[in-house]
């Protein structure tokens, strides 16, 4: 006997979200963080700081998710010697992973500051440390926005393949519902609907900041 | 198996694309709003569930498929909303003025799109495109979850038989990396092949 797709399992995919949310946000939180060191260490005078953070972004850049997370998750087993639940492996796979986009996106607004603005900065005189946190950084943070808003939309989308390893958000809560309901063709598509209401007005901020700073930068776009 | 899914995602996916981004730039206005739904819905949701609607939900309403075919068909799909994207902002990063210089010197419909849109803007994307190709490669792996033997399903196999999992998608791990290297690299020769090597006003230009 199974049961009807009612309003108590469309509160449980709604629950669900929660842990879609509470993932990309902590994700998101570590891998600014790291994002953020990985950013000056790659945009440092020191070369093998700047390999170490290269190398680092290459590889997460250059393997799918799901491998990092496969990793993370019988990498962490065979560290422990215990079999984990999903959190710590997927928190951290997520986190690294965000580190390395982040850390990437933000390397670019840094670069994208020009190279009197550091000069100008040492001639006051100001120390390193203090010319990147009061003239470099303040001014990458605005062009480095919207495309932080466009990566957490990404990470959301990621974050539905930590399904795959048992880990239950919005994607895992709707294959158990499907399980117990057997009415794919309701619950997948409102997944992809909940998903789409949680991205689609991050991509519309997104482009919207997007061309708020072209114009502030005077880029002429073709609209 | 992973390299023939992505490869064929992308030529279909592309040949999708060009229709729609052709469609969302001259096409009449419900076309358009049409379009841009489409791609708006494919990138706001998450590929695993995109592939869960066509394997498991299509079923439902008798459209049943092979799990290599709702593989293809939802790469290419989820390839197709990205590439749509990006062949629009490369036409339309086609001046003005080449257009109507296009005119001027009494081009057909063809001519110009041939001549002065599609070449040009194909050059302007070349790189955003091998960026998502190589996205779409290693995406790929996440067709394993909808019993598909591609790199991933079989470690997934292997990893459960001798239950050595860690070094099992170590390995895979390189091959993905290698893949998306060696791709990149390849990709990159062929554009100065193709639009840099015997081209000397190009080169002019970009001194």
């Amino acid at each position: 006997m199974s049961r009807d797709f009612e309003w108590a399992e469309f509160v449980f995919l709604l629950g669900a979200m929660r842990w879609t949310i509470a993932l990309s946000l902590i994700a998101f939180v570590g891998g600014g963080v790291g994002g953020l060191l990985i950013a000056l260490a790659r945009t440092s005078r020191n070369a093998l700081l700047r390999g170490v953070a290269a190398a680092f972004i290459g590889v997460m850049q250059g393997t799918p998710v799901l491998m990092q997370l496969f990793l993370a998750y019988y990498g962490l087993a065979v560290l422990t010697g215990v079999r984990l639940d999903p959190w710590p492996a997927v928190t951290l796979a997520f986190t690294l992973y965000a580190a390395a986009y982040l850390g990437e996106i933000w390397r670019g607004a840094i670069d994208a500051i020009p190279r009197q603005q550091w000069e100008a900065a040492a001639a006051l005189p100001l120390s390193p440390a203090a010319q990147l946190r009061h003239v470099i950084l303040p001014q990458a943070f605005r062009i480095a926005i919207p495309p932080t808003v466009g990566f957490l939309v990404q990470l959301i989308k990621g974050t539905s393949v930590a399904s795959i390893i048992g880990f239950v958000e919005l994607t895992r809560a709707g294959q158990l519902m499907v399980n117990v309901t057997f009415q794919p063709m309701i619950v997948y598509p409102l997944v992809a609907v909940l998903y789409f209401v949680m991205c689609w007005p991050m991509s519309l901020l997104a482009l919207r900041l997007e061309r708020k700073i072209d114009a502030a930068l005077g880029i002429r776009r073709h609209s | 198996m992973t390299l023939r899914l992505s490869v064929g995602a992308f030529v279909a996916g592309l040949a999708v694309a060009s229709l729609l981004a052709f469609a969302r730039t001259a096409g009449p206005r419900p076309l358009r709003a049409a379009v841009i739904a489409y791609v708006e819905f494919i990138r706001n949701t998450p590929f695993l569930v995109q592939l869960f609607i066509i394997y498991f939900s299509l079923p439902a309403i008798g459209i049943r498929f092979d799990a290599v075919i709702a593989a293809l068909i939802g790469m290419t799909i989820n390839f197709s909303g990205y590439a749509t994207e990006i062949l629009r902002a490369g036409i339309e990063a086609v001046p003005r003025s080449q257009i109507e210089a296009g005119h001027s010197l009494g081009f057909t419909r063809l001519q110009m799109y041939r001549h002065i849109v599609v070449f040009p803007a194909l050059r302007t994307v070349y790189p955003a495109l091998v960026s998502q190709f190589i996205l779409l490669m290693l995406g790929s792996s996440i067709v394993s979850a909808i019993s598909v033997e591609e790199l991933t399903g079989i470690i997934n196999t292997l990893q459960s038989t001798t239950f050595r999992a860690f070094e099992f998608y170590f390995v895979a791990t390189a091959v993905y990396l290698a893949m998306a290297l060696v791709t990149r690299w390849m990709l990159h020769a062929f554009y100065m092949m193709l639009f840099v090597r015997g081209r000397p006003l190009d080169k002019a230009w970009a001194r």
